[in-house]
């Protein structure tokens, strides 16, 4: 078996949030099949804050541990604090990654501010629409 | 719980016989094969008498057999050293796209030495056209190398053809015959080829300990300098216990080749079909028909192999994978690309090699963990969900 922290797997064998939302604020996506590993993140927001993450992931163990956690880390928070959940962040909550893995699996949290800015480039053109 | 070993090509289990033929050698007969005295004899005699049964198996002569510490360095040595003993003729060099990296590797070394290496393609099966090694070779070329079948995706090559052109043109042709000595029929007189490469561990022998069967009459140049060990070819203190478990499971394949194919390929035949049926979206690599006896190589679509490795270990199923996350480099298998195979599907690669401990049982195990866990990683894929979608919209 890779090398994974007890927490990477017991994210990859139950990984949390897995899914689509159907009527998303917003859609991010990272990573493509010839590196291994593609992740879509879907938000949904309410008062500035996440009020809802799900993901669809394709790729390792790794891959997939790193979509639950993040999707974990960022449910509830607002859009300022899920933009500041770093790789290395998500990597820490996972007890680690394999060095190997560091950089190529580790797209969640580029997938979810993806996700975000999409939410802010739709909502924030007729300025802040809070209201709504 | 049940459990399934289905890796084959990555190690076979020790017959009992083996480890039996082995244990003299862990014990009293502890002699070095060089020494003069009585110790030395006992071990020189499990030596020779292994020789004969390697070269049994393969159809050759004993004073030709080579006994090395692995595939690996059957392969290096055969490589390098054919084409440094040839170096005054020329340096060019000819391997497979899908050879193993200990010969790929070897050739990108050679390079570094100033040799010329080109690869031969492969089809979309895996196969090598062997008129495309006739256009590749020049007046310089100083050896070709072409595996006999490929371990990743099962495929049988052409050696016997390629042998016939090589040998036209006086041309030095090595084949690594890891996949397959031991486990189909290896005639080195009927293939026609100068060097050939084999390992104990694929056919129920111990691992460390390999062979390279070379041509009388062939140069070679040694890798290891050091004594006058294996006629001055590999120098260093023979491991006997491994080589006297190369013997004995050489001649146990041997003798018990045409049940173990014949068990063998229904078992596979039926993986492939019932497994391509029940999951949907399967790509078979490797040659439809001409492959190895216990050797199932899928790509299973949408969902990457790293993954169902380890949920099928979870349920106690063994399988590898060409995925690009399943390998240190983080690179998908060389051989899939090599055949065409775009990386997306390429991903998903599992494969399954079968053992003469293997019945239809671990395949019925097989065909029941294995779709649920298909299924759930689908689930999760964001390439399937537009796989699904586009075919909705389609309809």
């Amino acid at each position: 078996m890779p090398v994974y922290s007890d927490k990477v797997m017991e994210h990859f064998t139950n990984p949390r949030n897995v899914g689509e939302i159907e009527d998303a604020d917003g859609i991010g996506e990272e990573g493509n099949p010839v590196c291994g590993d593609m992740m879509t993140f879907y938000i949904k927001v309410k008062d500035d804050r996440l009020e809802d993450v799900k993901f669809k992931t394709f790729g390792c163990g790794a891959a997939i541990a790193v979509s639950s956690m993040v999707s974990e880390m960022a449910k509830g928070k607002t859009l300022e604090e899920a933009l500041k959940i770093t790789p290395q962040l998500v990597a820490d909550q996972l007890e680690g990654l394999p060095k190997n893995k560091f950089h190529c699996s580790n797209l969640g949290a580029q997938a979810l501010h993806k996700a975000i800015q999409d939410y802010l480039s739709k909502h924030k053109k007729g300025g802040n629409d809070h209201g709504k | 719980m049940t459990k399934s070993y289905l890796d084959h090509t990555a190690a076979t289990p020790l017959l009992p016989e083996v480890r039996e033929a082995m244990m003299p050698y862990l014990g009293d007969i502890f002699g070095n094969p060089q020494s003069l005295h009585d110790w030395g004899d006992g071990a020189r005699e499990a030596l020779e008498a292994a020789r004969e049964q390697v070269a049994g198996l393969i159809g050759a002569r004993a004073d030709e057999v080579v006994f090395t510490g692995s595939g690996t360095e059957s392969n290096n040595l055969a490589v390098k050293g054919l084409a440094l003993a040839q170096q005054g003729k020329g340096k060019h060099v000819v391997v497979s796209a899908i050879e193993h990296f200990s010969v790929l590797h070897s050739a990108r070394t050679l390079a570094k030495w100033g040799f010329e290496v080109s690869e031969v393609p492969v089809d979309r099966h895996g196969m090598v056209d062997p008129d495309d090694v006739r256009r590749i070779l020049r007046d310089d070329t100083v050896l070709v190398s072409v595996m006999h079948a490929n371990g990743e995706v099962g495929t049988i090559q052409p050696v016997k053809e390629i042998a016939a052109i090589t040998g036209d043109r006086k041309i030095p042709f090595h084949t690594d015959a890891v996949a397959t000595a031991g486990t189909l029929p290896v005639d080195v007189i009927a293939l026609g080829v100068d060097a050939l490469s084999l390992a104990a561990n694929q056919f129920y022998g111990p691992k460390g300990v390999g062979a390279l069967w070379v041509r009388k009459g062939v140069r070679i140049i040694p890798l290891l300098d050091g004594g006058i060990q294996e006629g001055g070819r590999r120098a260093g203190t023979e491991n006997v216990p491994a080589i006297a478990g190369m013997g004995k499971a050489a001649e146990l394949a041997r003798q018990h080749m045409a049940e173990r194919i014949n068990r063998l390929v229904p078992l596979r035949d039926r993986l492939l079909k019932e497994l391509a049926a029940r999951i949907g979206h399967v790509v078979v690599t490797g040659h439809p028909g001409n492959r190895l006896p216990g050797h199932a190589s899928v790509c299973v679509e949408f969902i990457e192999g790293e993954a169902m490795l380890m949920l099928l270990n979870g349920k106690g199923i063994a399988v590898s994978s060409g995925s690009a996350c399943t390998s240190r480099a983080l690179k998908a298998s060389h051989v899939l690309i090599a055949m065409g195979l775009p990386h997306e599907i390429a991903q998903g690669s599992v494969l399954f090699t079968l053992g003469i401990e293997n019945t239809d049982r671990d395949i019925d195990y097989l065909l029941e963990a294995m779709p649920p866990i298909v299924d759930r990683l689908r689930q999760m894929s964001p390439l399937y969900d537009k796989f699904m979608k586009a075919s909705r919209g389609g309809n």
